[in-house]
């Protein structure tokens, strides 16, 4: 079918006359079927960011100047940057890890199939419960008054708030981050974890090597660039995250979107390029993530074949 | 390779469906709890009694429905013109396609509201309607990643070529074909997206609090702020519903052209012809 497309679009590009009726109106005009959607990306999604990037190296007069990118290393903001580096880099890092364990043990744990079928759909809702009811969620089971707290305090008499724990803090929203970084892992890296073939195993075996060797000269250098590449997936993910901070932390939490979204409610920067500049920012890094994932997952796709 | 009980699979198994179900059970229990001493639905009560439930979810359901019937009908023709006459776009198209799952939320509508902002030629945001505009264009763009992508799978999946080539040798005009011929047979492919599009939007709490619209997810924000117990009982009511969209997602997204949705009894399969 493809094929067929190909030849289609091929003589209509050359010209070639093929026995149609009102040919030559076609051949020229093709094009304008794509212009409502490059219209639309365009004037939504195009000049909207183009806008704020040229702001970025603009001052207050619209001159051309570097102030602003500079000014995103002044302390309050550097440390908001690093703040929200930190944060999805840990909660990437153990979604990264606690998922592919549990790819693992689903996939080749030995294990009954129906459980690999719960745990995938239950993901792939899971990956889509965020924001706000996920906040909710954790208040509910780990806030102060939540139910895990109640019952570890009451019956283990482990008081988790006197011992220095919160919900409201760094690692609390790590551990809330994980409730859609751990399903996300396990979708996205179950292709890899399937494509390690048993033969590879087989043939190491006999070959004489043991479990712990097969997987570190086979398994793992096979899967790493898919790993590597999921886990910069889960990194973007979180770093764009800012409903679930919010609903969970109200603005005291100031990584980069809650810095942002209060610039935008009221220019608290008193810098409107200020602004420009930290959006300008947070689209670098998930520009970087997202090609380093990409160039990651075609490496990495050499061994699905 | 495998010998005896698979202790470690069990055990990472065990804790990973520990983390996944305490939370949800932490949450309806504690949904229950609001009146003191005795388990009851109160709190449910309370939240589906309340105008402002009923009115910020109507306004984010409409809002999210026109968002997907915009969707629907910038992807689809789309997709269509450019697998049939304009492969060498199809990069590109894909590329745009793919953008904003790049752009946080948050600088999308930080650019949305300075270029359409009240000194702009198009000044969307000094209206209400122009705002709601803004927000339902907003959800497009968050959509257009999962729309594009379920849209084009849809369209892979059956011949469009064949089936044009047979409208048009039958008479039919181009607009005909797209909307006679080409919707009825992605339709449950657009259907996926709807869905998608549906859960992304309905509790959406960026876009729509940086617009001031009376929305689900900021009244959602609100609550948390004001009460304790509503919010786990609108928790447990938001992943009940994802729940929901996700499975009639999964339905739609693999149920092929003119499928029944559910099997007719007696006949089951064998009745369905053959593609």
């Amino acid at each position: 079918m493809t094929a067929m497309i190909e030849s289609v679009a091929n003589d209509v590009r050359v010209g070639q006359p093929i026995p149609t009726r009102n040919i030559a109106a076609r051949v020229s005009w093709s094009w304008l079927g794509a212009i409502p959607y490059f219209a639309f990306t365009t004037l939504f999604m195009l000049i909207p960011v183009a806008y704020l990037f040229i702001g970025a190296f603009q001052n207050q007069q619209g001159e051309f100047t570097f102030a602003n990118l500079i000014d995103l290393t002044s302390p309050n903001i550097a440390a908001s940057y690093w703040l929200s580096i930190r944060l999805s880099f840990a909660s990437a890092a153990i979604g990264t890890i606690a998922g592919l364990l549990l790819a693992y043990a689903v996939i080749m744990g030995g294990l009954p199939s129906w459980l690999r079928h719960a745990f995938t759909t239950f993901s792939g809702v899971a990956s889509n419960f965020a924001g706000v009811p996920l906040a909710f969620a954790f208040i509910a089971t780990l806030g102060r008054l939540g139910l895990v707290t109640i019952i570890l305090k009451q019956v283990f008499g482990i008081d988790l708030y006197a011992s220095g724990f919160t919900l409201y803090s760094f690692w609390g929203l790590a551990l809330t981050y994980l409730y859609f970084q751990l399903p996300l892992m396990l979708l996205v890296i179950t292709p890899a974890v399937e494509g390690l073939k048993p033969e590879w195993r087989e043939a190491a075996q006999s070959l004489g090597a043991n479990r712990a060797q097969y997987w570190l000269e086979v398994g793992l250098p096979v899967l790493t660039p898919s790993v590597l590449g999921c886990f910069l997936l889960l990194f973007a993910n979180a770093f764009g995250t800012l409903a679930t901070v919010i609903a969970l932390t109200g603005s005291n939490f100031s990584v980069v979107p809650i810095v942002l979204f209060q610039q935008i409610r009221g220019n608290v920067l008193y810098n409107p390029n200020l602004g420009y500049a930290i959006a300008f920012g947070m689209v670098v890094i998930m520009v970087l993530s997202n090609t380093l994932y990409l160039v990651l997952r075609a490496r990495a796709e050499r061994w699905q074949k | 390779m495998k010998h005896g009980f698979p202790i470690a699979s069990t055990l990472i198994v065990f804790v990973a469906a520990a983390y996944f179900l305490v939370p949800l059970y932490a949450t309806f229990q504690f949904s229950l709890q609001m009146k003191r001493g005795e388990l009851s639905l109160a709190s449910y009560a309370s939240v589906l009694a309340s105008a402002d439930f009923i009115n910020t979810l109507s306004y984010s359901a409409i809002a999210s429905f026109a968002a997907i019937l915009f969707g629907a009908i910038l992807v689809v023709p789309t997709a269509y013109w450019v697998r049939l006459k304009l492969q060498k776009l199809r990069p590109a198209v894909e590329f745009l396609s793919l953008l904003p799952l790049i752009i946080p939320p948050v600088v999308l509508v930080f650019g949305h509201i300075r270029l359409f902002g009240s000194s702009s030629i198009l000044p969307l945001t000094m209206t209400s309607t122009g705002t709601d505009i803004l927000l339902i264009v907003g959800y497009v763009v968050l959509s257009l990643p999962y729309m594009f992508r379920a849209v084009d799978n849809g369209m892979a999946a059956i011949d469009i070529a064949t089936l044009t080539e047979a409208a048009e040798s039958l008479g039919a005009s181009r607009l005909r074909t797209i909307v006679e011929i080409i919707f009825p047979n992605v339709r449950s492919a657009i259907v996926a997206g709807a869905f998608l599009t549906f859960s992304i939007s309905l509790g959406e709490f960026v876009l729509a609090s940086l617009l001031n619209r009376p929305a689900f997810g900021p009244y959602m924000v609100q609550l948390g702020e004001d009460r304790a117990y509503e919010p786990a009982a609108l928790a447990i009511l938001s992943f009940a519903l994802t729940w929901i969209l996700m499975l009639l997602m999964q339905l739609f997204a693999t149920r092929k052209p003119n499928q029944r949705l559910l099997p007719r009894f007696g006949t089951g399969q064998s009745r369905k012809l053959a593609p």
